[in-house]
């Protein structure tokens, strides 16, 4: 089996790779690298506005791009399965599971008497592990759990037998533990029924125990093909060096190295190689000559002017922080109940020390998000004290006094909601200096600079609007907004899940900065990796109470309850 | 979450609906203190108006007494809401009819005419409003549209006027211009009459039903769902008929409701130039002859009828969304519901 | 085009070679030189009549609608960012009020208490304030759900300065494309109030009233019905343009 795309235009170019039956393919990029375009493009699909405009696709000897009509109709699905991304959005709400089965494979084999086609449904209800019972297919899809989900969604795919799937992001949207039972059963699958797979992904981590082989992509074109053991162990290419690099380990501390910049968006991507703007091997030919994809050995391709076979560095350990025990707490937490519809906080308390970076731990809907809330006086319907530096502080942000107020700085997690869309990032800085501080003019402007310095923005970005700016820019920003208010302590809710590999390193680093400069932080995620680049001491939440605290590499090394140990295990699965 | 699914006998959405009828209920009791208040606590003296102003006090006084005009307000509005809880409107100061009676043939005349208007609106809404969204961006989709607005800006009892000078005209009197209708004779009998009007009606209401369709179509066509459905093979006219459309039809139900608001209003202008015999000319002439029981009756059948038919939209749309329908908790519902009502005019979200 | 209807309307007063009550000619006389769209019911001039009667229903769609649009978004940007008692009831108040068809209400109104035009701009205001505050809510709700709005509550800034500097800019584009809407059916509804013989008093000129007037000689003399429509029509298409541009506009920014 041959698959094959030279697709035109700016958003994916020169793409060229095979698969054989029964191959996992992982196709990695960080967003905006065209690799849900190539996804799609497989099924001869282009969204809106963008068009398939040359290139060949063929699927055991089926051209797909020269089909049309009745033709393309039966391939897709057919010859080809698509999984999408969120099964709780690419699930039809108003219809039923089993009539969704039932109709695709009509749709598809309408010679199929109805004995077949039963045992057809319940045969790949088995396969993909879901009940076949006729009260479970009369379910409609937001009666299903979102592992569930996804698996009809899987189940949707297979019950055609398929030659190729294609597979993606399909595990973004679950939580850790669905999320390796998801991947196992398509690996089972997959090998079982000789079926070739392409897996997208933005995160190499998903894909490390999945794929048989990896493809990397950066600003719509190919940079490396490697079989899995070798990308892993010796990337090629340094913008696979430098993703690898950035992935944060549960296993050991050491430093993350963030890629300088941010990735092109279409059309505004460079002559030359695309990576070469960031690259730390850049030489002048790069942003002249656009390198083509070269096979080094037989398992590995790569395209770059100067390919180095590098292992990740790994010995760098990163120091160990001295955990600073002062007398008395900074922030102190006792006996904490909150509830809205329901109560989500049961009795909590909680110390954080001094110039500490604190990680509180759980899974969704565990009540961290409540948690950091409260603590900076977000969260309504709270019961228990609180004291900040001694004094008794409120649990609402209005009753707390100004001078406080500034002391306990909140960022928020998905920084596309946390800026006024129109406010200029000035005018967004300035709001809160003028209300804590009363400053104006040329003193205002000059803290202003000094902030977007500090994160690593030039100064022209107070004049520009959010929309003009990268989500790790929105992010920085963000920070520098907190930054401005001259806090003490920092409460950062989930900040880097919403953004790149790359970025996050970058974002984590700048947070540690800040804390080596004596800021106490406060860092809510489900992310054990993270946790263990970044905090000292780590409070795991678990239904609205705290069942394990201590010392980061204590706690990840030699868990105390069965929930932790769980947690870190699917956790090392995933890296 | 899986929910546990449901065992009980009793829908799900039981609850919910009786909590939303008490709502209704409610409303409609706020409604009959609006009407009473506007008409009867408001000064205007209905005794002088029946007599005349150069009537003798002593008598304006006897009228105001038989009337129970004299009464304190309180004890008015009670009497009052007790006659029409027991379905007596009271009696036509002007032709000493009583109003129920007056107000049951004139109402059956109205509803026909909005009956008529929804059998020809809600096709032509779907198939122009699929249609369209089905040929998006293309040039019948740009110049449908243009006409569309252009329906819309008219106001509607213009387009009734342009209609009646087009059918007045000689050569061209297919249809009977003014709606003469002979209240001896059934009213399927003399439909010809309520063609004009129905048509007048129809296309003022047409415009926005039929780019609620055709937004709330491309916004389904435009989901995940439908993608998916699609790649999967499925053929073009079960995503238009069977994924699309059931999912595009909730707006428009609601729309309906809405546009019934409207609608009621352009009934009335409407039934005043073709000189229907429906409520609205019926209120016109309760309005100048400053007849207050049937002013009264008038504005709250029809309000009542406002809020019957948002009742029976909101049964709808929980009945015809699967993830409402079976929906435990009647907050819920009611946190969607409201979602849903409004969807065509929120902000497209800021996400990346 | 629109633009020159308005300018008619705002100036034809002056332009207007006769007084709009002056008796000129014979009852649905024809156009001739000195009337070219001839004459009235009563034998008035017409065009004298069109260029004075526009005025009248300018002002008051144009007041009624900001008026609305003043109360609407206040009330309903309150009740967005309050979410709580306050919420439930301005809501709860906007939904009663919805029940009523609003030509209904307004008639309801100035048959009882009189056609002063301030009362039926009042009124014609009354009625569409429902529609702006939920169309206000719905969007103040999606927008006070964002988090730049809770960093705004967290630093302790006003809720006058919350709701004016963070949620006013970002549901202003609907709000404007809703008062170019409600101009639109501001229009409809003041002429057809007229229309009904309830809203300017004859013998004052006014559109609506003319069409009302005249339509008994519509086959006569068409022009005494057809010029005031037409200038409905237009007036009327104009201000539904000016809502869409704002819609299309808005659209475009933000893609």
């Amino acid at each position: 089996m041959r698959v094959e795309l030279d697709s035109g235009a700016d958003v994916i170019e020169h793409i060229d790779f095979s698969l054989a039956p029964g191959e996992i393919l992982g196709l990695v990029g960080e967003s905006g690298s065209g690799k849900t375009t190539l996804a799609t493009a497989l099924l001869a699909h282009a969204r809106r506005g963008a068009r398939i405009n040359g290139g060949r696709v063929s699927v055991a000897g089926t051209d797909l791009l020269a089909l049309d009509g009745e033709a393309l109709r039966r391939a897709r699905g057919g010859l080809i399965g698509y999984v999408a991304q969120d099964p709780a959005l690419a699930l039809n709400p108003a219809i039923r599971i089993g009539k969704l089965l039932l109709e695709t494979l009509q749709a598809h084999e309408p010679g199929l008497d109805r004995a077949a086609r039963e045992q057809r449904l319940a045969q790949t209800l088995a396969d993909v592990g879901l009940p076949g019972e006729r009260e479970f297919l009369r379910r409609f899809p937001h009666q299903l759990s979102g592992g569930q989900q996804q698996r009809v969604m899987l189940a949707l795919a297979f019950v055609l037998r398929p030659k190729l799937i294609v597979l993606d992001e399909p595990t973004t949207a679950l939580d850790v533990g669905t999320r390796a039972h998801i991947l196992a059963t398509v690996r089972r699958l997959c090998k079982e029924q000789g079926v070739a797979a392409v897996y997208v992904s933005h995160d190499l981590g998903v894909i490390k125990d999945l794929v048989d082989r990896v493809m990397v992509m950066y600003a719509g074109r190919i940079v490396e093909v490697a079989s899995r053991e070798r990308l892993f162990s010796r990337p090629g290419h340094p913008y696979t060096l430098g993703l690898l690099a950035a992935i944060p380990e549960v296993g050991r501390q050491r430093v993350l190295r963030a890629i300088a910049g941010h990735a092109p968006a279409p059309g505004q991507r460079p002559a030359g190689c695309a990576f070469a703007p960031r690259c730390p091997r850049r030489s002048a030919a790069c942003s002249a000559i656009e390198p083509a994809l070269q096979g080094l050995d037989g398992v590995q391709q790569v395209a770059c002017l100067h390919p180095q076979l590098i292992a990740v560095p790994e010995e760098e350990i990163a120091p160990v922080q001295v955990v600073h025990q002062a007398r008395t707490p900074l922030l102190e937490l006792r006996g904490l109940n909150l509830s809205y519809d329901r109560q989500v906080l049961f009795d909590l308390s909680l110390d954080v020390h001094r110039g500490e970076c604190l990680a509180v731990v759980g899974e969704s809907g565990s009540g961290k998000t409540s948690l950091a809330r409260t603590l900076a006086g977000l969260g309504d319907g709270g019961v228990g004290a609180l004291s900040f530096d001694g004094q008794p502080l409120s649990l609402m942000a209005r009753k707390r006094d100004a001078a406080t107020r500034h002391r306990i700085q909140y960022i928020f997690q998905n920084p596309y909601r946390a800026l006024n869309p129109r406010q200029s990032i000035g005018q967004c800085l300035q709001a809160p200096l003028e209300h804590f501080f009363g400053l104006k003019g040329a003193a205002c402007r000059a803290r202003i600079d000094a902030a977007l310095a500090r994160v690593a923005l030039p100064a022209e970005t107070a004049a520009k609007y959010p929309h003009h700016l990268s989500g790790g820019e929105r992010q920085r920003v963000a920070i520098a907004r907190a930054l401005v208010c001259e806090p003490e302590v920092l409460i950062c809710d989930e900040v880097t899940s919403a953004l790149d590999v790359s970025v996050q390193a970058a974002i984590l680093a700048l947070l540690r900065e800040l804390q080596a400069e004596g800021m106490t932080l406060v860092f809510v995620t489900h992310d054990l990796g993270v946790v263990r680049t970044i905090a000292d001491r780590i409070v795991v939440v678990k239904d609205g109470r705290i069942i394990e605290q201590g010392g980061t590499a204590e706690v990840l090394d030699r868990p105390g309850t069965e929930y932790v140990k769980g947690l870190v295990a699917q956790a090392k699965f995933q890296r | 979450m899986p929910e546990p699914i449901r065992t009980s006998r009793l829908p799900a959405w039981l609850p919910w609906f009786i909590g939303r009828l008490g709502y209704g209920l409610l409303t409609a009791w706020v409604i009959s203190l609006v009407v009473f208040i506007a008409t009867q606590a408001l000064p205007s003296d209905p005794a002088r108006v029946i007599l005349g102003p150069e009537a003798p006090l002593e008598s304006i006084l006897t009228l105001r007494q038989q009337l129970g005009l004299d009464r304190p307000i309180l004890v008015q509005y009670f009497s009052w809401l007790a006659q029409v809880l027991r379905g007596d409107l009271g009696i036509s100061l002007d032709s000493a009819q009583p109003v129920a009676g007056l107000l049951f043939i004139r109402f059956g005349n109205t509803l026909a005419l909005l009956l008529g208007v929804l059998m020809v609106v809600l096709p032509l809404a779907l198939t122009i409003g699929v249609g369209l969204a089905l040929r998006r961006d293309s040039r019948l989709d740009r110049w449908g549209l243009a006409t569309l607005i252009v329906l819309k800006a008219t106001p509607g009892y213009l387009i009734a006027i342009g209609l009646v000078l087009l059918f007045s005209m000689p050569h061209f009197d297919l249809l009977p211009a003014v709606s003469l209708i002979d209240p001896d004779r059934p009213l399927w009998r003399q439909l010809d009459y309520l063609a004009l009007p129905v048509f007048a009606l129809s296309l003022s209401a047409l415009p926005y039903l039929a780019r609620l369709v055709r937004a709330s179509m491309i916004e389904a066509l435009d989901s995940d769902y439908v993608g998916a459905a699609r790649l999967r093979g499925v053929p073009q006219w079960r995503l238009v008929w069977c994924h699309t459309l059931p999912n595009a039809l909730v707006p428009a139900i609601q729309g309906v409701a809405l546009t019934l608001r409207t609608l009621i209003g352009g009934a009335l202008l409407a039934e005043v130039v073709f000189s229907y015999p429906g409520i609205g000319t019926l209120l016109n002439s309760a309005i100048q002859m400053r007849d207050l029981p049937l002013i009264q009756g008038a504005v709250l059948v029809i309000t009542l009828g406002v809020v019957l038919v948002n009742l029976l939209a909101d049964l709808l749309t929980v009945l015809l969304t699967p993830k409402l329908r079976t929906a435990r908790r009647a907050s819920l519902i009611q946190r969607n519901r409201r979602g849903i009502q409004s969807w065509w005019r929120r902000p497209a979200a800021k996400a990346p | 085009m629109t633009l020159a209807v308005v300018l008619l309307a705002l100036f034809g007063p002056w332009l207007a070679p006769h007084a709009p009550t002056d008796m000129l000619g014979g009852v649905y006389g024809a156009p001739t030189a000195g009337a070219p769209l001839g004459h009235d019911f009563l034998g008035h001039d017409v065009l004298s009549r069109l260029l004075a009667g526009g005025l009248s229903i300018l002002w008051m769609s144009v007041a009624a609608a900001s008026l609305a649009l003043i109360v609407g978004s206040a009330l309903g940007m309150l009740a967005g960012l309050s979410r709580q008692r306050l919420d439930q009831a301005i809501t709860w108040l906007a939904d009663v009020w919805l029940a009523f068809p609003d030509l209904i209400l307004v008639l309801l109104i100035v048959s009882m208490l009189g056609r002063q035009p301030w009362l039926i701009v009042l009124t014609v205001a009354i009625a569409f304030t429902p529609g702006v505050i939920r169309l206000a809510r719905g969007s103040a709700v999606s927008v006070a759900s964002q988090e730049f709005v809770e960093a705004a509550q967290m630093m302790g800034f006003s809720r006058t300065r919350i709701l004016l500097r963070e949620i006013l800019p970002n549901v202003l584009t609907p709000l404007l494309v809703h008062f170019g809407n409600m101009l639109t059916w501001g229009i409809g509804m003041l002429s057809g109030l007229s229309f009904l013989g309830y809203g300017v008093a004859p013998p004052a000129a006014d559109w609506g009233l003319m069409i009302n007037e005249n339509q008994a000689g519509l086959l006569i003399q068409p022009w005494a019905v057809l010029a005031p429509a037409l200038l409905i029509a237009v007036f009327a298409y104009g201000t539904n343009l000016l809502a869409e541009g704002i819609a299309r506009y808005s659209a475009g920014a933000r893609s």
